[in-house]
């Protein structure tokens, strides 16, 4: 990436501006994955000053500003309470503290990454974005959207629900990526599980989510049920990590070990 | 553009272009210690502090440093000299190309979680990819240092 001019936004009105000035403007999250793109930034906007950093709990939500390091979430407090610390477990298996010193939330959603190991998470908590223009938009729908988004990600909001959660990295070495991702939460009765890194985006498993919500009771065939569910109806790919075939048999094992635990509270 | 920061407690003003990073602006001011690894984020070998946090100076836009404590091993030479000792105490230490990126997580790390245990240390080292005298006795020799600093 290079970069003509660094702008340290003074509002996010200002940022705004700037971004709607030159389509070849961006703005600059840690930086850390823009570093490889090929793109020339007529503008790098900075939003460091802007106070998004910190993690506040308000409302039954916690807000998550966008700007927010890695680091910060792996060892925030408030986070470690919410759905079993399944997102600062997440970002905590991200390369080294370094890295996670800068690289920001708000980078690792807007950027929607394949190999993310924050989407599942996030996806399973039922997280809520909220643009400095659009306002508040599901995590969900914003995956769905094709293209890059042409506003600001001010924060990143998680309604704090009691709720128990698993999260798994299966990686061949420490530091790299996932050959998949898997994440399941409980919280009123209710289940959710994102399969991610299957090389694609992190997605919700509907059909086997659909099978234990339908059910009264989550026993050991309605379990054994929702695992082949997920490896069957979610999409898997073949990459230089793992093939479909593996990914779909790590899918069913996993996800099936999670509910169990999960049931069974283990985490 | 100007950068404003503080390098290993002197006030500096130097000379950057909007798209460098601290890698190539500390070395070009004399700043040799910052070594240049795999220019990726991912081997560790170029960490700094910014305001005592443990950053890879390969991706930190300089801009970005502007008003800030940035820290290099010049700048705290008796604790690596120190970390030094019980490095080749413990044979962690070998081709040193890795040692001052790993002598300044340490020292952020002492002030971090100074009573940080085994698990703790591994865990904060983990983005120190390159270490040729592999993973475990710097370990050792970080878990020796702390002790001594009780
Ligand atoms: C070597 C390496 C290994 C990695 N391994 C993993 C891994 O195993 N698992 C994992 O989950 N992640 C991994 N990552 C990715 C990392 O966790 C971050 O997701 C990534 O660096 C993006 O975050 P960033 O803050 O650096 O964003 P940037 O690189 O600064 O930005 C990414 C994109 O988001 C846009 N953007 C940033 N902030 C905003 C905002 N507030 N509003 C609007 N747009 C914005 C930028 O314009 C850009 O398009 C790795 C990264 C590196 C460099």
């Amino acid at each position: 990436m290079k970069i003509q001019n660094f702008h340290k936004a003074s509002s996010l009105a200002d940022a705004y501006e700037r971004l709607e000035r030159s389509s070849d403007a961006a703005i600059i999250g840690g930086g850390a994955w823009m570093k490889f793109s090929s793109r020339t930034l007529e503008e790098a906007i900075d939003l460091s000053g802007l106070g998004l950093d910190a993690i506040d709990e308000r409302d039954g939500v916690v807000a998550i500003g966008s700007m927010t390091p890695l680091r910060d979430i792996e060892t925030s407090d408030v986070l470690k309470r919410i759905f079993n610390g399944i997102l600062p477990h997440a970002a905590a298996q991200i390369v080294g503290v370094g890295l996670r010193n800068i690289a920001t939330i708000g980078g690792s959603v807007v950027g929607k990454y394949g190999f993310s190991d924050l989407l599942g998470p996030l996806l399973c908590m039922d997280a809520r974005l909220e643009f400095f223009k659009e306002g508040e938009v599901s995590l969900a729908e914003f995956l769905e959207r094709k293209g890059r988004t042409d506003d600001i990600l001010v924060s990143v909001n998680i309604p704090s629900k009691a709720g128990c959660g698993y999260f798994k990295k299966v990686r061949k070495t420490a530091l790299d990526f996932a050959v998949l991702n898997i994440t399941i939460t409980k919280t009123d009765g209710q289940t959710r599980i994102a399969l991610g890194s299957r090389p694609a985006r992190a997605v919700l498993a509907m059909d086997a989510m659909a099978v234990l919500n339908g059910s009264v009771d989550n026993d050991e065939t309605t379990i054994e049920k929702a695992a082949e569910k997920a490896a069957e109806a979610v999409r898997f790919g073949d990459n230089h990590r793992a093939s479909e075939a593996y990914r779909k048999h790590l899918a069913y094992v996993y996800v099936r070990r999670g509910l169990f635990m999960l049931e069974e509270g283990r985490t | 553009m100007k950068l404003h920061a503080t390098i290993n407690g002197r006030k500096r003003v130097l000379e950057i272009q909007p798209g460098d990073v601290l890698l190539d602006t500390l070395r070009d001011h004399d700043f040799i210690s910052v070594r240049r690894g795999c220019d990726s984020t991912s081997c560790g070998v170029c960490t700094i502090l910014v305001e005592g946090k443990p950053v890879p100076s390969c991706t930190y836009l300089s801009a970005r440093a502007e008003g800030k404590t940035i820290t290099t091993v010049e700048g705290v030479q008796d604790h690596a000299a120190r970390l030094a000792g019980f490095f080749g105490g413990e044979g962690a230490d070998q081709c040193g190309f890795c040692n001052p990126g790993i002598a300044l997580s340490v020292y952020a790390l002492s002030n971090e979680a100074p009573d940080a245990d085994e698990d703790t240390i591994r865990h904060y080292l983990t983005g120190h990819l390159c270490r040729c005298t592999g993973y475990h006795s710097q370990v050792q020799a970080v878990k020796k240092y702390l002790e001594g600093l009780k």
